[in-house]
């Protein structure tokens, strides 16, 4: 059992917790995820990892309610646990081993989008550690739905954008780098882009016809995590990857968003679900962790 | 008075029934059965059957006891070779082990082997016969990466020898392939594999779950700061290989291994699991080797009509000829010499069909087998709403790739020696599918037996 040492609600449906998971915490690197199970007829559901204590062994996930399973998760408290959490899972982002003369020499946009901003966070405070204070967006629908601004705060230069102007920028994430690179000429290396598929679609288009060398990590539908099952199956390139042991994290200008959406929206259209409760018949209990299922 | 050329037939659930539940299809024998059936082995002195079994029973010494009815006595015989009789009882390919040797066999039927060792371990099980503990504890610590049969076999025969065994699992359940791949119907869950790993429980070996080896921790780690004075590899088969034809990324195309891992692991055929699974209306699996039977089998019983589709004739079936025979009885379809050449889908990326191609046999290739050739000109459509690619697996590199020293070969697989199991890195043994590339349950509770024979026999050196 991993026992839940803090739980606390960030927005209308996000959600963070900390647990304790000594081998996860040891071992786990920004870019990272961990696989949860609640109980045992529970799904195993992948989230990103968004901060980590060693010493403590702990681990920070964020997630954000979108079907019956994370649903369930959300009304845990402090003091209950999980019944399975395992990690570290994929590959750390590259930087992590890169050497860090070279590194610093670097320029590194982050843009990160709703609840994308906790796998973001790791990463520009693993730089920020290592003395290297990235620029970061942060774009959300509305100012409720901005997520660790202080955090990011503390460990980047931070733009925050909401699309309806609530709080902040006015604006898509693809603007403010159209502003940022566009209008005040900076220059970067790489940019980083962790939010919903269609997100970092878009800010790939972009990237694209600006030249800049562009990652994204990608979340697609998982069982087993451990390369078993090649459900999180991708193309790159013209070549076939599994998320959970070549990933998450890709060249953006290289994946097939298309079919990667295509692949996950079933589970997030209405259409797709009702089409999918009839494919999957009795067998769908609406907790694929992805869809809203019977609610 | 039965025939002493043939078996004593064993029951079993009725095809028509069987096809639409979850039920073990065969029922095994009864005591009764058993005796008479144990009755018919004629005690070979010389005995082959014995040079059959990858984990070398004492086949006609535990048959002796059971024909007296003293299956207690005959349990703890084979427990000193096998840590999962009521497993192997029911998956091995006996036909081409055992009793492929079986001098009965030459004028007649092979003694049942497989079905008395079922009979003996289900038995122990019911009356609470449990495999006798080890000799004293000596105290050196074993780590074992895997809780397949590989794995549950070296840390049984470890524990067995006095070390303080510990089984690393990356799953959230122990067992390996017979909880996630073996289906159901042909394993029971709780009543078969759980047993048999409380059995290897009950000898003093530690699980932990949830720890992936090569990232939760590395074996250089279980060697220099956990304090494992030895580690054997048993981390199975890996990545499923796709056909890399037009459309296989479309949404109804699955793998094997995610089919059955959503069955069988995560229970999506019960209610009171959340993990869906595609009930699909008609399915085609590509493939034609027991995995594929396995996934075939547990579509139909998820309702719908099911094709395998395999480019080779029904001689070059890989798959045991009792899983083909059962899967036949049952109601799968067989689309033989045939091969996929593109999955068709719809305007929403949805399966909608498979486009396959006729084949005839040519010359033998480099395995001996006939290969394949298309026809020309003879394509074909087939409508199906969800394909299963059961085409096998390649080395998941995780363990391979964080252990400095370990060496594998063009294959990605782990080398390791075949009697004891010793790896390229000292104090490490592996084996396995992780060694030998996708094969069988038992080949590879043979393999953790040799990893077992190295470790004791290293340790014991080193320690002396």
């Amino acid at each position: 059992m991993y026992k839940i040492r803090e739980a606390k609600q960030l927005t209308d449906n996000i959600y963070l917790m900390n647990v304790e998971a000594r081998r996860v915490a040891k071992h786990c690197e920004p870019g990272q995820f961990i696989i949860v199970k609640i109980d045992e007829e529970g799904e195993r559901i992948p989230l990103t990892i968004c901060d980590y204590d060693r010493e403590e062994g702990t681990v920070t996930i964020v997630f954000q309610v979108i079907g019956a399973s994370t649903l369930q998760m959300s009304k845990l408290k402090a003091g209950d646990s999980f019944a399975d959490f395992v990690g570290p899972l994929g590959k750390p982002s590259e930087f992590v081993t890169e050497d860090l003369q070279e590194l610093k020499k670097k320029k590194i946009l982050f843009v990160a989008g709703g609840v994308g901003t906790a796998p973001v966070y790791p990463q520009v405070k693993w730089l920020n550690e290592h003395g290297i204070k990235a620029d970061a967006i942060v774009g959300a629908k509305n100012k409720d739905l901005v997520i660790l601004e202080e955090e990011m705060e503390q460990v980047s230069n931070l733009y925050v954008t909401t699309d309806d102007g609530s709080y902040k920028r006015k604006g898509m994430v693809t603007e403010v780098i159209k502003d940022l690179v566009v209008n005040q000429k900076k220059e970067y290396d790489v940019v980083v882009a962790i939010g919903p598929m269609i997100m970092m679609k878009f800010v790939c288009l972009l990237t694209k016809e600006l030249g800049l060398h562009t990652i994204v990590s990608m979340n697609p539908i998982m069982v087993d995590g451990t390369g078993m099952c090649g459900a999180c199956r991708l193309t790159v390139g013209d070549e076939v990857k599994f998320a959970c042991v070549d990933g998450p994290e890709f060249d953006g200008h290289l994946v097939n968003f298309d079919e990667a959406m295509k692949r996950q929206q079933m589970y997030k259209t209405e259409e797709g679900r009702a089409y999918l409760k009839e494919k999957e018949g009795d067998t769908h209990h609406g907790g694929c962790g992805h869809c809203g299922g019977e609610e | 008075m039965a025939d002493v050329l043939k078996k004593v037939p064993v029951r079993e659930q009725d095809p028509k029934v069987r096809a639409t539940n979850f039920e073990e299809v065969c029922y095994g024998y009864n005591k009764e059965e058993a005796m008479e059936e144990a009755s018919r082995c004629i005690n070979c002195k010389n005995a082959k059957c014995i040079t059959g079994c990858p984990v070398s029973i004492d086949i006609p010494a535990f048959i002796a006891q059971a024909k007296e009815g003293k299956f207690d006595e005959a349990y703890q015989i084979i427990s000193k070779s096998s840590a999962l009789p009521a497993v192997c009882g029911r998956v091995c390919p006996q036909e081409s082990q055992c009793e492929g040797k079986c001098i009965r066999g030459i004028k007649g039927e092979p003694v049942s082997i497989g079905k008395l060792e079922r009979f003996v371990a289900d038995w122990a099980k019911e009356n609470g016969v449990k495999p006798q503990l080890a000799t004293e504890k000596n105290g050196h610590k074993v780590a074992v990466i895997g809780s397949g049969p590989a794995g549950l076999t070296c840390a049984g025969d470890l524990a067995k020898l006095g070390y303080d065994v510990t089984i690393f699992e990356a799953l959230h359940k122990p067992g390996g392939v017979l909880v996630y791949g073996i289906p159901e119907f042909r394993l029971p869950k709780d009543k078969v594999v759980a047993e048999e790993v409380k059995n290897v429980l009950s000898l003093g070996v530690k699980i932990e779950t949830n720890v992936i080896i090569g990232k939760s921790t590395t074996v250089d780690e279980l060697l220099t700061e956990e304090g494992f004075e030895a580690v054997f590899i048993g981390s199975g088969a890996g990545l499923p290989m796709f056909m890399g034809i037009p459309g296989e990324n479309a949404n109804g195309v699955f793998s094997a291994n995610e089919y059955l891992t959503r069955n069988n692991l995560m229970k999506a055929f019960r209610d009171d699991y959340k993990t869906p699974i595609m009930r699909g209306k008609k399915v085609a699996v590509v493939g034609g080797g027991n995995v594929a039977m396995d996934a075939a089998r547990t579509a139909l019983r998820l309702g719908a009509e099911v094709h395998i589709i395999y480019r080779r004739s029904e001689a070059e079936l890989p798959a045991r000829v009792e899983e083909v025979h059962h899967a036949k009885e049952e109601g799968v379809q067989f689309d033989l010499l045939t091969n996929p050449t593109e999955i068709l889908v719809d305007e929403n990326d949805w399966v909608k069909g498979i486009r396959c191609i006729r084949m005839e046999l040519g010359e033998p290739d480099a395995s001996g087998r006939r290969r394949p050739v298309e026809i020309p000109g003879s394509e074909f459509e087939m409508e199906v709403d969800t394909v299963i690619m059961s085409l096998g697996t390649s080395p998941n590199p995780l363990i391979s790739s964080t252990t400095y020293g370990l060496d594998v070969n063009k294959r990605k697989c782990i080398i390791a020696d075949e009697e004891f199991g010793k790896t390229s890195k000292e104090g490490v043994y592996a084996g396995g599918d992780a060694v030998t590339g996708a094969a069988t349950v038992i080949l590879a509770m043979g393999a953790g037996r040799a990893g077992a024979r190295g470790i004791h026999e290293y340790l014991s050196s080193k320690n002396k």
